[in-house]
């Protein structure tokens, strides 16, 4: 096993929407990670800041938006001697090729990181054929 | 190391002559990258990035740590810096599971911050809340600002 290896410094992603936010505020992309067995499709996105009641997720037409606000994290009265990073929200969209059953869809956060599962409509989750001899 | 200038604006300052050249670089990429519309680059290059702020009473850390549990984390204050360290873990998924993207790092993390005035380690807050750490630091005694009544 290759030891543990250092974690390194992304800066993060702003990204400019096409429709301007009703609000102003930058808007970055969370890193996600995807992965999906033969029942399911599991996102996992790292949304530091963001609590359940700020979370939106919308599936329509197969393109699933996660947009999730992160509450200003500087206190009043207080000077800024280095920032490094901004907050604002978090905005990011996928388009689905499988069929997803969209009453089913579960999502948890938890420091910072949102798991969503996806379960795949029963029809579409591959049924092996075992073909018998004649 | 973190120095305060006379007039109040913050800047980093090495203790090489070239320290003005470098800051006047930075400013023009920041400028630079102001124009495409990109982020500009983090200026220690060290994971987490901090955002550093201040009040009369103390100093306030903030660092973005996603998925880092508290176990994983260790904070060690001196009396002129604080040193942030840990790992963070990826939980390992299903093994027949088919990958579409892998974006989110994990790994080891170390970082030591100079602060500006003297503080007090003893009195030390860290909590890590919605993958945020938020670490208050009240300065020393003598570090706070007095008025001085003239005579």
């Amino acid at each position: 096993m290759p030891d543990t290896k250092d974690i390194k410094v992304r800066e993060k992603q702003e990204v400019t929407t096409k429709a301007e936010l009703t609000t102003p505020g930058m808007v970055f992309t969370p890193q996600v990670d995807i992965f999906e067995t033969e029942k399911e499709l599991t996102l996992l996105a790292d949304m530091p800041g963001v609590t359940s009641d700020k979370l939106n997720i919308d599936l329509r037409d197969n393109i699933l938006t996660i947009t999730g606000d992160v509450a200003p994290s500087a206190g009043s009265g207080e000077e800024d001697v280095l920032i490094e990073y901004e907050t604002g929200r978090f905005f990011r969209q996928f388009t689905l090729s499988e069929v997803i059953d969209q009453n089913k869809i579960d999502a948890k956060l938890g420091d910072g990181v949102l798991r969503l599962t996806l379960p795949k409509v029963e029809k579409a989750t591959p049924r092996k054929i075992s073909i018998k001899a004649a | 190391m973190i120095y305060r200038r006379f007039w109040g604006f913050p800047s980093w300052e090495a203790r090489s002559p070239f320290a003005e050249l470098e800051r006047m670089k930075r400013q023009m990429d920041r400028l630079m990258e102001g124009f495409s519309g990109t982020y500009q680059q983090p200026y220690a290059g060290v994971f987490p990035l901090i955002n550093l702020t201040e009040n009369t009473e103390s100093f306030v850390i903030r660092a973005e740590l996603p998925g880092v549990a508290t176990g994983d984390l260790d904070i060690q204050a001196t009396a002129n810096s604080l040193s942030i360290s840990g790992e963070r873990r990826i939980p390992a998924e299903n093994k027949d599971a088919g990958w579409h993207r892998r974006e989110r790092e994990a790994g080891k993390f170390s970082r030591m911050i100079a602060l500006p005035s003297e503080i007090d380690p003893n009195k030390v807050d860290a909590g890590l809340v919605n993958g945020i750490l938020t670490v208050t630091i009240p300065k020393a005694e003598i570090a706070k600002p007095r008025q001085i009544a003239v005579r």
